[in-house]
């Protein structure tokens, strides 16, 4: 290893535990190193690459890597920093800090930041700030989606599973008759249609825009598959509104077609809509249906509870979401969570961010 | 195989290949091939992952070797398999020649390179060196996945009848994913990692102007200009790559064209949007833009 190396081997060991503590799950010290000693350790740039190729593994890791380099290496020449300092620095202790780069006071900042999402994920999603509501809003991007799969009839060959007799026949005609190995096949998979029905009356509003954000991310994920509508005073269909692929614009489009924006509620009408002009037709066949209300019925609960057990009936599954449900002391007041509960297969929070990413895995698993 | 010493001098033989690197993509790939670990490729669909293994293997003059990654390829498919049938028939012609066989020696022959049907990454190994194009990994499932690594740590294989084969000199290998499924941990961490962004409107000129020579400068930057707009905006269901401008520029050029014109923009919009949704966009784009 060449010298200038070894001079600041320190340095970029403080540098990648600081990644390490803001949650860069690949961060490889030793390749790092080995890779700068291809490189000129003392060229910005070629530090930069060096790093991100080998401290980084996915899109959301580059985003934070860019910023904790900037901070890490303003205006410091990277050779010249003592290395013991930073390295006890950013381990966390304070010492006095004779010479002060501002490396790591902008660290703590980070790491600072990194928890703050972690906070944001379990922030009910009523109460945030509009600043907080705008770095929630760059959470979904990073949502994972997963989407509900079926089993058709069809078959398809496959390395393990049942023994494909027809075609473990085909292949030993291929070879005179001789054994060979057998043949496999599995029964081949779709995904499954997905109905989201967003509850957008005045009792919902806080959590409607979250709800139609989520949406938006299911339909970009699986375009076809996805079919969104609102619920309000009737029943909108936004799905077309939402298939633009910027949230901003897509959330826009959707609130210019949605006339009854936190209005009041006929839930039961509006499920009646959907059962009749939509569920029976398809959309909900074999669907799994996710509805997002907290069940406030202003008319007759016994509608309700009627189209709510059709809609059972017809879908594969049916999964409720009231934002009320992961609240303490939460119970199935409302005239209109009562009428449907019988005929909902599960019902589960969302509230929360992290309560969205828990329904992505019961959507997934029913 | 052709020798470099520095990024700079990698990116100049990408250059004479038509591929254009940027700093950062010429200095992992220097990394990379200093480093002997695989090339992890991340990024849009139509960035140029699987363009960049070709470009390598034209600049380096070694050959290239592509694993096409789909649901439910298994090792048998990657690796190696034995001719079943030609074993056979080996044996039948044996036996019809009627003379005494020695088994021992005919099992060994049965069990040799000549019966042996080589799939790329055994051929990559043999060929080393050599670049072995792993695409869309994200497509296979786990299980391949722990196999790939497993032969990417020590670029070796075992074949029980045959023994150990070990690669001279480590081929360059690339691994190409579009995201649709997180790739273990384990793998990335065994390689070099890279995000290829969408190039800015320089770059992809120069890009275009690369790959398509014979059509005009003022067509190609309207055409990249038209593409990097429609980009910024993020209006569409799926964004253009430098593919789709690439043949966008050929269509028009194919029209006879020196221009970005309305008319032939309209016919050539096949080649931009393969989404019904998005035609509608577009044309309106057009419109503003050229109309």
């Amino acid at each position: 290893m060449t010298e200038p190396v070894a001079g600041v081997l320190g340095e970029m060991v403080g540098f990648c535990q600081a990644l390490r503590r803001a949650g860069l799950s690949a961060v490889r010290t030793d390749l790092f190193v080995a890779a700068l000693d291809q490189l000129e350790p003392m060229r910005r740039d070629d530090v930069y690459w060096a790093g991100r190729a080998t401290l980084c593994a996915s899109p959301d890791d580059v985003e934070v890597y860019d910023r904790l380099f900037a901070d890490w290496f303003s205006g410091v020449n990277v050779g010249r920093v003592p290395a013991s300092t930073t390295v006890t620095l950013a381990s966390g202790a304070r010492d006095d800090g004779d010479d002060g780069p501002q490396g790591p006071d902008e660290v703590e900042d980070l790491a600072m930041l990194a928890s703050r999402a972690e906070v944001l994920r379990h922030r009910d999603v009523a109460d945030l700030s509009p600043a907080e509501a705008r770095h929630l809003a760059a959470l979904y991007a990073r949502l994972r989606v997963r989407l509900p799969w079926r089993e058709v009839r069809r078959r398809e060959p496959h390395h393990r599973g049942e023994v494909d007799v027809a075609a473990t026949l085909r292949a030993r005609l291929r070879l005179a008759g001789e054994p060979g190995p057998l043949q496999h096949r599995r029964r081949r998979r779709k995904p499954r249609r997905m109905a989201v029905l967003v509850d957008v009356s005045r009792s919902m509003a806080p959590y409607a825009d979250q709800m139609l954000r989520l949406a938006h991310r299911l339909v970009g994920a699986a375009p076809g598959r996805v079919e969104v509508f609102t619920m309000g005073t009737r029943l909108t269909r936004v799905t077309r509104a939402l298939r633009v692929g910027d949230a901003e614009r897509a959330l826009v489009a959707a609130g210019e077609v949605i006339p009854d924006w936190s209005g009041g509620t006929r839930l039961g009408e509006a499920l009646e809509a959907f059962v009749d002009r939509w569920g029976r037709r398809g959309v909900a066949r074999g669907a799994v249906v996710v509805v997002v209300s907290d069940g406030w019925e202003r008319g007759d609960p016994s509608l309700l509870a009627q189209q709510a057990a059709q809609l059972q009936r017809v879908a594969h599954r049916v999964v409720w979401v009231n934002p009320h449900r992961g609240k303490p002391g939460f119970a199935p007041v409302q005239s209109g969570m009562n009428a449907v509960l019988p005929y909902v297969d599960q019902l589960v929070a969302g509230h929360t961010f992290a309560t969205f990413e828990e329904l992505m895995e019961v959507v997934e698993r029913v | 195989m052709k020798t470099h010493s520095s990024p700079a001098e990698l990116a100049d033989l990408l250059a004479a290949v038509d591929y254009v690197a940027d700093e950062g993509l010429a200095t992992v790939c220097h990394l990379a091939l200093a480093l002997e670990r695989p090339l992890m490729l991340e990024g849009e669909p139509g960035t140029g992952k699987t363009a960049l293994a070709t470009a390598l293997a034209d600049a380096l003059d070694i050959p290239l070797i592509r694993l096409q990654c789909y649901e439910g390829i298994d090792a048998q498919q990657a690796l190696y398999d034995w001719d079943f049938a030609r074993q056979i028939l080996h044996l039948r012609t044996l036996e019809a020649s009627g003379g005494d066989v020695d088994v021992d020696a005919t099992e060994g022959v049965l069990h040799s390179e000549r019966f042996l049907l080589a799939r790329p990454v055994l051929r990559a190994l043999q060929q080393s060196p050599a670049v072995l194009l792993v695409d869309e990994i994200d497509r296979a499932d786990d299980e391949f996945e722990a196999f790939l690594l497993e032969t990417l740590s020590d670029y070796q294989v075992s074949i029980p009848e045959l023994g150990t084969i070990r690669a001279e000199t480590p081929p360059v290998v690339v691994l190409t994913s579009n995201r649709t499924r997180d790739v273990h941990d384990a793998l990335k961490r065994r390689c070099l990692y890279h995000w290829i962004d969408h190039p800015d409107l320089d770059r992809e000129v120069e890009i275009v102007r690369a790959r398509l020579p014979q059509v005009s400068e003022r067509l190609t930057r309207r055409v990249v200009e038209v593409v990097q707009r429609l980009r910024a905006e993020n209006r569409l269901v799926k964004l253009p790559g430098v593919a789709e401008t690439i043949d966008w520029a050929r269509a028009v050029h194919e029209l006879g064209r020196d221009e970005l014109e309305f008319d032939a923009a309209l016919l050539t919009l096949g080649a931009l949007s393969k989404y019904r949704e998005d035609t509608e966009h577009l044309r309106a784009v057009l419109t503003e833009q050229l109309g």
